[in-house]
């Protein structure tokens, strides 16, 4: 334990657990602002894993990883179109409709890895950028301002999505289709309109959080994602829906998993009990989602389909 | 809600063409469309997809091998299936079959190791009750959570698939280990040979085909009176459909919710015993992910149940199509080049159709009722929908009723 408490070992611990953190974080409030509106959208890992392999070859083929994000963007916004089509227009049980979507992408994602890539080489990495005099700042400047730029923007998004979602008009539409859609029906909100863009939000943010996944590991790989997708999802129930929560819950993931891969190598936990201090993120989620689902409520009508003449 | 008023004979005539095609067609269309998809798919990756789809074919139905190694893909599938149409029919949407079906598998091989010398005839029913068991634990807390604590289950049962995994590394890497190998290299995550007494008994020499179908298929028809033609059943279907109606007509609910997943976890259970006690190697390993001992049968099993109209006897042929599909998978890859993994991707396609025709289904049903007509034909239209769209009166699919209740405060 006393070798974990050294300056070195906390500030760059804190410092992972802020870059492991920032693709759940970019996924997340892209899946608040779905939900909000009363989609909720378990895709997320599929579409994740798409626009992580999108990225990946684009970024191989022209070694650029601004083309490759854009890439990834892009995906994920074609995958936006196809969501909102099945769960908005079509009210297909969004359920079970997520969970199509995400056997497509972890199907389809492999097969073009392996058909297209075969042999996996790493791309080039995406250098973190100081904050000029910030990251002079003893301490903190090591841990919060020597990131990448998708993790500065990642933070960044979080009070630009709260400022939309609580003070304009269109964040008041919004949450008037997720809890009560026949009332913004009636005075002439178009709830089909604004659950396409929520959903749109969400996808090409997933896009963009599948980019940062795999710039953050470098390489493609079968299930690259590891089901992050579906915890990004679980980190907005863990966020209460807000997203000052959404940060606080992804921060808190992300440092679970920094602390148990620094301990491991540290040696304070033993090899043979690894495996099950690696549960240790995955147990914290449900506690919290048992302590939300007793202190939040979600949005009222968060899954079911809007029809007129209810 | 469609317009009052008469209908012209030839919009009548339209609305019974789509219900004809919407009805009977729906689940053959979207496995059909995903099929073309997929031809679409290999065509522009450079393969040829008549090729393709023969290689596919071929592999996993012509000849006895083929067929023996089909049902024998189809056997766990099916067991996850049969727990899928439980949970889904009582509104309870389980994703966790991954977690089930490797806690299933561990408490099968813990109880196959430590009672090896037993007969098989008593050794066969204690493993696979024992996955049964470990699988209905793995159920039933999240059920749990759901009933009491209100946490949705499908995102508790997707973090117990990220518990489960790790139990499953640490076990075969370390109380469950193989401690016999020899290995410079440190010792290869797997547990002893287990004892033959265990093993699955071949029913057709030279075929893969093993007692565990015939379980599988008569666990389907078990479930298919449960869920049917008992109380219990009675209840897990009312609860699925209407929560508060169960609750007002005296039934437990959240008792049930519980059961349900119990129930469910425990079909899970049994699949993933199938899964150690049916391989070919007799022992359990571990690759360090869930997908390389279950397959991805945890959610297989999902688009089993889906296409089997949540109907656990329909779950049966929907879980030979898919073995089929999952086995001729690699014969595909071998003839063309195509990885298997176009499979999974099929599956997902197949899910989406599924769930989106589901509400033009719907629709086209509402639409059909509604203009002045015979009552036989009225009623015709509500009772003649073929067992195998059971989808169209699943519980779990039909949340448009639940946005209007929920609409209203």
């Amino acid at each position: 334990m006393s070798h974990f408490f050294t300056y070195a070992v906390l500030t760059s611990t804190v410092a992972a657990a802020i870059a492991l953190a920032s693709p759940f974080l970019l996924a997340s409030l892209g899946e608040t602002m779905g939900q909000r509106s009363g989609v909720i959208n378990l895709g997320v890992d599929g579409i994740m894993l798409l626009s992580a392999f999108s990225t990946y070859f684009v970024a191989l083929k022209t070694g650029s990883l601004l083309f490759g994000v854009l890439a990834g963007v892009g995906v994920g916004m074609v995958m936006g179109v196809i969501t909102a089509f099945i769960s908005v227009t079509l009210k297909a049980e969004q359920g079970i409709s997520g969970i199509g979507i995400y056997l497509f992408g972890l199907g389809f994602s492999d097969l073009l890895f392996i058909k297209l890539v075969g042999t996996p080489l790493p791309i080039n990495e995406l250098t973190p950028i100081g904050i000029p005099l910030l990251d002079r700042i003893p301490a903190v400047g090591n841990m919060l301002f020597k990131q990448t730029i998708l993790v500065y923007l990642a933070f960044l998004l979080v009070p630009v999505f709260a400022f939309v979602l609580n003070r304009t008009t269109y964040g008041l539409k919004i949450r008037a289709c997720g809890e009560n859609p026949a009332a913004a029906d009636t005075v002439g909100i178009s709830v089909a309109r604004i659950r396409w863009s929520t959903v749109l939000i969400g996808c090409t943010m997933a896009g963009l959080a599948g980019a940062a996944l795999l710039l953050y590991d470098g390489i493609f790989m079968e299930n690259l994602t590891q089901s992050e997708g579906f915890i990004a999802v679980a980190l907005v129930y863990f966020g209460a829906w807000r997203p000052l929560g959404v940060m606080g819950g992804s921060v808190l993931y992300g440092f679970t998993i920094a602390v148990v891969l620094e301990w491991k190598s540290l040696g304070i936990i033993p090899l043979s009990a690894s495996d099950l201090a690696a549960t240790a993120p995955a147990v914290i989620t449900i506690l919290a989602l048992l302590l939300v689902a007793r202190r939040f409520r979600q949005p009222a009508v968060l899954g079911k389909p809007y029809e007129r003449g209810g | 809600m469609p317009p009052e008023g008469s209908q012209s004979r030839w919009a009548q005539r339209r609305t019974s063409w789509e219900r004809f095609l919407l009805s009977w067609f729906a689940l053959p269309g979207s496995l059909l469309a995903a099929l073309l998809l997929g031809a679409l798919m290999m065509a522009v990756l450079g393969a040829n997809p008549l090729t393709g789809y023969h290689a596919l074919f071929d592999g996993a139905f012509v000849g006895s091998y083929a067929l023996g190694a089909t049902a024998v893909r189809a056997a766990p599938l099916l067991l996850v299936g049969v727990g899928i149409c439980i949970s889904f029919r009582a509104s309870m949407l389980n994703i966790g079959g991954e977690g089930q079906l490797a806690m299933g598998g561990l408490a099968c091989a813990a109880t196959a190791l430590a009672l090896p010398n037993l007969p098989s005839i008593v050794l066969i029913p204690l493993v696979l009750l024992a996955g049964a068991a470990g699988g209905a634990i793995w159920g039933a807390i999240p059920g749990a959570f759901k009933a009491y604590f209100n946490v949705n289950e499908i995102l508790s049962t997707i973090m117990l698939n990220l518990v489960a995994v790790q139990i499953m590394n640490y076990l075969l890497a370390g109380p469950m280990v193989d401690n016999t190998q020899n290995s410079t290299y440190g010792l290869i995550p797997e547990t002893r040979l287990l004892s033959s007494h265990s093993w699955l008994p071949i029913l057709i020499p030279g075929t893969q085909l093993h007692l565990g179908v015939v379980i599988a298929v008569v666990v389907a028809g078990g479930a298919y009176v449960l869920l049917f033609h008992t109380g219990v059943g009675f209840r897990l279907r009312a609860v699925g459909i209407s929560r508060e109606a169960a609750n007002y007509a005296g039934i437990k609910v959240k008792r049930t919710m519980v059961l349900a997943m119990t129930l469910s976890g425990a079909m899970c259970g049994l699949g993933g015993a199938m899964l150690v006690i049916g391989s070919i190697s007799h022992r359990m390993v571990t690759d360090g992910s869930l997908t390389g001992f279950t397959g991805s049968d945890g959610f297989n099993g999902i688009v089993v149940a889906l296409f089997g109209g949540l109907s656990p006897l329909w779950s049966v042929v929907s879980a030979f199509l898919f073995g089929g599909l999952l086995t001729g998978g690699d014969a595909l890859q071998v003839a063309t080049g195509v990885p298997a993994d176009m499979v999974t991707a099929l599956e997902g396609l197949v899910v989406v159709f599924v769930v989106s025709l589901e509400y033009m289904r719907r629709r086209a049903r509402t639409a059909a009722l509604a203009p002045p007509v015979t009552p036989s034909r009225s009623s015709r239209a509500k009772d003649d929908v073929p067992p195998l769209v059971g989808v169209g009166r699943a519980p779990g699919l039909g949340s448009h009723e639940a946005s209007r209740t929920g609409a209203s405060p």
